[in-house]
């Protein structure tokens, strides 16, 4: 008897190949390889509530493990017109999707209440949503803004949880950016001195931490701006080489030499006409 | 009321036990997709989330019409599914895909996008169900 599926599809996620990639994976490790994984960004990235606004602070190495895979990603991501921004560690693919929709579930929200959207909008829904998916989706992200509320921070783990401060670090260079912030952050700070701070935070991340590398890049969000500062500072510089290492020709003297000529006999002789009309 | 047709909505529930039959659809193993037939297989989910995911529109429903029942009264759950269960009843043929434009809008799903609009679209999908079972299992003859 046909056993024919009489239900119509939904979308979402399929998961008809999970055992399949499970007895896989399982056969691999058996054998000593595994399988590949998705590239990750450990990474550090800080924000700051400054007097006028927000600024938040990425570095730019995307990791494979322990191969570095993008010298210059971009992690400071854009949400919506008006203000807020992301930056994101995690998994690299998860971060990209995750912010093309909440762009356009913020845009969506904002048209169909005829009001500007407000930061804690955009947190509630990542929130939700990452916790609906129990932290299979592998993205921790600051989210950070000006709205009609005044400049707000927020970060929100993958799991689902968030918090709700005036400076903000997350990724595996976490521990060196906030050390820099607990020891000099003052409320209330002037733009520039603020973007030393949080230039020094990102430059205290790269240089401490194996995840974080390559430039620092800057956006800072007021009410009436948003600036994205990209490649803003390069603490690390290529090496530029101090001399030539060529040796000139008769550097090394010749001691002796000997010339030993090769008997060759020629053996048969065959002329090919080329065909060159 | 067409009691044949009952019982294909009967039917649409999600029973665990009835998660993921080995058969596939002539009746034998589908070893590529499903793995080995074990028992194991066929009572656990393969993946942590794929129960959670076939029962979430069902579950936050529930949790809604609980809610709205404790506040306002048992009137507002009942006004409300009784929309619902008439929207749900504006289809195309069994087998074509619909827009569920009205269902959409009375939960209001029609001004968010979540991963059911981007990934596994039904209007793109490959395959089609045969018409003729399809119509049958809607009359209910099937």
């Amino acid at each position: 008897m046909l056993n024919i599926s009489t239900k119509t599809p939904t979308g979402g996620f399929s998961f008809e190949n999970t055992r399949r990639n499970a007895v896989l994976e399982a056969n691999l490790s058996e054998k000593g390889y595994s399988a590949p994984n998705a590239r990750k960004t450990g990474t550090t990235i800080a924000g700051l509530i400054f007097k006028d606004g927000v600024i938040l602070g990425a570095d730019t190495r995307a990791t494979d493990d322990m191969v570095v895979a993008d010298k210059n990603c971009m992690k400071i991501h854009y949400i919506s017109l008006s203000e807020t921004f992301f930056t994101l560690p995690g998994v690299a693919a998860d971060a990209d999707v995750t912010t093309q929709m909440m762009s356009s579930n913020v845009e969506l929200h904002s048209l169909s209440t005829g009001r500007p959207p407000l930061v804690a909008m955009v947190t509630r829904q990542l929130k939700q949503m990452l916790f609906r998916y129990q932290g299979h989706i592998g993205s921790s992200l600051i989210v950070g803004g000006v709205d009609v509320n005044g400049p707000q921070l927020y970060s929100i783990y993958p799991h689902g949880s968030y918090d709700k401060l005036p400076f903000l670090t997350m990724g595996s260079g976490a521990a060196s950016a906030i050390s820099v912030f607990e020891d000099r952050y003052k409320p209330n700070m002037e733009l520039e001195e603020a973007k030393q701070l949080v230039r020094d935070a990102i430059t205290a991340g790269i240089f401490c931490d194996l995840g974080s590398g390559s430039n620092v890049d800057l956006c800072v969000i007021t009410d009436k701006t948003v600036d994205y500062l990209r490649g803003y500072d390069q603490p690390v510089q290529k090496g530029m080489r101090g001399g030539t290492y060529r040796y000139k020709p008769g550097t090394t003297a010749v001691l002796t030499k000997t010339v030993t000529p090769l008997p060759l006999d020629v053996v048969d002789e065959s002329v090919q006409v080329m065909d060159t009309e | 009321m067409n009691t044949r047709g009952l019982r294909s909505q009967l039917k649409d529930s999600v029973p665990v036990t009835g998660l993921c039959p080995q058969a596939g659809p002539y009746g034998v193993q589908d070893s590529l997709r499903r793995g080995f037939s074990s028992v194991k297989n066929e009572l656990l989910p393969s993946h942590p989330l794929e129960l959670s995911e076939k029962n979430f529109q069902l579950n936050q429903d529930k949790m809604n019409f609980n809610t709205l029942r404790n506040i306002q009264g048992l009137h507002a759950p009942l006004k409300l599914q009784m929309e619902y269960r008439a929207a749900r009843q504006i289809q195309r043929l069994p087998f074509l895909p619909s827009s569920n434009l009205a269902l959409d809008t009375l939960r209001g799903s029609d001004d968010t996008i979540g991963f059911e609009d981007i990934l596994n679209d039904p209007v793109q999908s490959e395959m089609m169900g045969d018409p003729h079972i399809m119509t049958e299992y809607k009359l209910g003859v099937l």
